[in-house]
């Protein structure tokens, strides 16, 4: 799958707070409104700079925190196609998968804001199309590939009833 | 080959001999879902086609993050946890009951050698009692509510030994922030921390579970301890049910060890917006504070309220300080009252809130103003973590919050304590 879209860049150990604050996670299911919030208290006017695909890049340890899965959510309905930071926190990696927000991890100092970025996650390959540079991606492992193409946890789980993950 | 604790857990779980980065599907014997995460927990059950929960006596909601219901929108999250858990036959505990991570321990249903996950990061602290667990979101959550089951990597192990004794004024609570300083909050990221050594086990139970909470700072997936007498005595109280201890064996693989000699360690205090941001108290000592926080599922514990007590006891907090106090558990906060503890805190000004998380999540009980510090027994400070992102958060032991809760600054409790 090709993504495309514009950097825009944050720093190390972007925490799940920061991606939705408590304060209206605990309010409501209706993640278009948490959406609007999606990192307020880093940049107060972030959602309404995103154009439909652009990209969160990030230094180490994106996503540390919560377990709130409404972290990964509101980036998703934020129209964010992906997030490619050097590191993820441990549960935000694992509830990004299972919600179906692909996340990358790579070497993002070579990525500046506002810089096109093209995405493919099949190959793992992400051209920086304002630098004219090639950046590798570390591959996802295999069980996680499985989920993201079945299309989430959810959908595996009706496709198959439970896991099925050989 | 020689395991680590939990490649043990997850061997005894899945069936198979499992090592560090081997991925298991692994049968879960605990599953807790918060306020918080739950009712989208609900909806992942429902579009997953779940209609039964596999195991109904396995499992337990908490409403405990925000309660009680501040507002209508969290009404109405609360009210679809309390629906689901009727229908499903799953044990809720309501509001008043405490915070997840106190009500679940004391549920006698964790013991050394079981697996949990709950829909909350901060899971990792039944590793106090020589049990696998960890925080997972609400979609993980969902699925194993339906199969019982998980898929785990097993992690790799970062050993903490920690040997000699505290100090007189430095608690558990400043040797984990201690040890989050040192590794960084990514230094254990999708690793086990395995503490061990002396200075853990003289530690209380209590101690314990506040090392063990913390372990998700660092960004570890578990933080685990072993079984000892005391770890037996505390489960006695809550539970008859036979629990087996897992010990790590004398060749198991570490994939980092680090040593630490705690008896000079000052009590310490991790400054604004950053957990791993620790210093020793002398360094921020005298920073005035307008808000002081006892409480939360790292620090609200009997033990805790006990240490505040202490030093709070015929003396006034500052009269530029609100001191809020919330007890983990209905049942600590019943012993605290039998103890005179309740009362001594509140004639020293704290104000008493329902168990629970308190305002450590930012939802309700104490957001502070703009341009407010405030210090806190809890595990997180990230700007806006107490619902304002214009204030600032500093944690540290409940000895050194009521220390600066007395005297409106940040102080070294040792001062009170001579």
């Amino acid at each position: 799958m090709l993504l495309q879209g514009k950097a825009h860049k944050f720093g190390d150990d972007v925490n799940t707070d920061y991606i939705i604050s408590g304060k209206y996670k605990f309010k409501t299911l209706d993640m278009q409104e948490l959406a609007k919030h999606v990192m307020e208290d880093l940049d107060p006017d972030f959602y309404h700079k995103i154009n439909a695909g652009d990209f969160i890049v990030a230094g180490r340890n994106f996503g540390c925190g919560s377990s709130r899965e409404q972290a990964p959510l509101a980036i998703k309905h934020a129209r964010i196609s992906a997030v490619l930071a050097k590191s993820f926190a441990r549960i935000f990696y694992r509830n990004a998968i299972n919600t179906g927000l692909p996340v990358v991890e790579c070497d993002t100092d070579q990525i500046d804001p506002g810089d096109e970025l093209v995405v493919d996650l099949s190959s793992g390959v992400i051209t920086n199309k304002t630098k004219g540079i090639t950046i590798a991606a570390k591959p996802l492992p295999p069980v996680m590939i499985k989920i993201l193409n079945d299309g989430g946890l959810v959908a595996h789980f009706r496709k198959y009833g439970g896991f099925n993950l050989d | 080959m020689g395991q680590t604790i939990i490649e043990k857990i997850l061997s005894s779980h899945s069936g198979q001999e499992a090592y560090a980065n081997d991925i298991v599907v692994a049968r879960v014997d605990f599953i807790m879902g918060q306020d918080g995460t739950s009712p989208l927990a609900i909806r992942a059950f429902e579009e997953m086609g779940g209609s039964k929960v596999s195991d109904p006596d396995r499992v337990a909601f908490v409403i405990d993050h925000s309660a009680p219901s501040p507002n209508e929108g969290v009404s109405a999250l609360h009210q679809l946890m309390r629906r689901f858990a009727r229908e499903k036959g799953i044990h809720l505990y309501d509001i008043g009951e405490g915070v997840c991570h106190q009500v679940v321990p004391e549920s006698g249903r964790v013991g050394p050698g079981t697996l949990v996950i709950g829909a909350d990061s901060h899971t990792c602290t039944y590793g106090a009692l020589n049990a696998f667990s960890t925080g997972v979101g609400s979609t993980d959550l969902a699925g194993a509510l339906i199969s019982g089951q998980m898929w785990f990597k097993v992690p790799e192990t970062f050993k903490f030994v920690c040997h000699g004794t505290l100090p007189r004024g430095v608690y558990a609570k400043d040797l984990i922030l201690h040890l989050i300083g040192d590794v960084t909050a990514d230094g254990a990221t999708y690793m086990a921390a395995e503490y061990t050594g002396e200075a853990i086990a003289n530690l209380s139970m209590d101690g314990r579970f506040t090392i063990a909470n913390m372990a998700i700072e660092m960004g570890a997936k578990a933080g685990l301890m072993e079984a000892d007498e005391k770890t037996f005595a505390w489960l006695a109280q809550f539970t008859r049910r036979q629990f087996i201890p897992v010990s790590p064996d004398p060749d198991a693989r570490y994939a980092r060890i680090k040593e630490y000699d705690v008896s000079n360690l000052e009590p310490q205090v991790a400054r604004p917006h950053r957990v791993d941001n620790v210093c020793p108290v002398a360094e921020v000592a005298g920073t005035p504070i307008q808000q002081a926080v006892i409480g939360t599922c790292t620090n609200g514990r009997l033990e805790d309220l006990r240490i505040a007590a202490q030093i709070l006891a015929g003396r006034r907090i500052h009269r530029d300080v609100r001191l809020i106090v919330a007890p983990a558990s209905r049942r600590i906060y019943l012993q605290a009252m039998r103890e005179g503890i309740i009362q001594t805190l509140v004639e020293s000004g704290a104000a008493v809130v329902t168990p629970g998380c308190g305002p450590c999540v930012g939802t309700h009980n104490g957001v502070p103003s703009d341009g407010e510090n405030v210090i806190s027994t809890a595990n997180r400070n990230f700007k806006g973590r107490m619902g304002n992102s214009k204030a600032f958060i500093y944690l540290a032991s409940p000895a050194t919050v009521a220390a600066s809760a007395l005297t409106g600054r940040i102080t070294d409790p040792r001062e009170f304590l001579r």
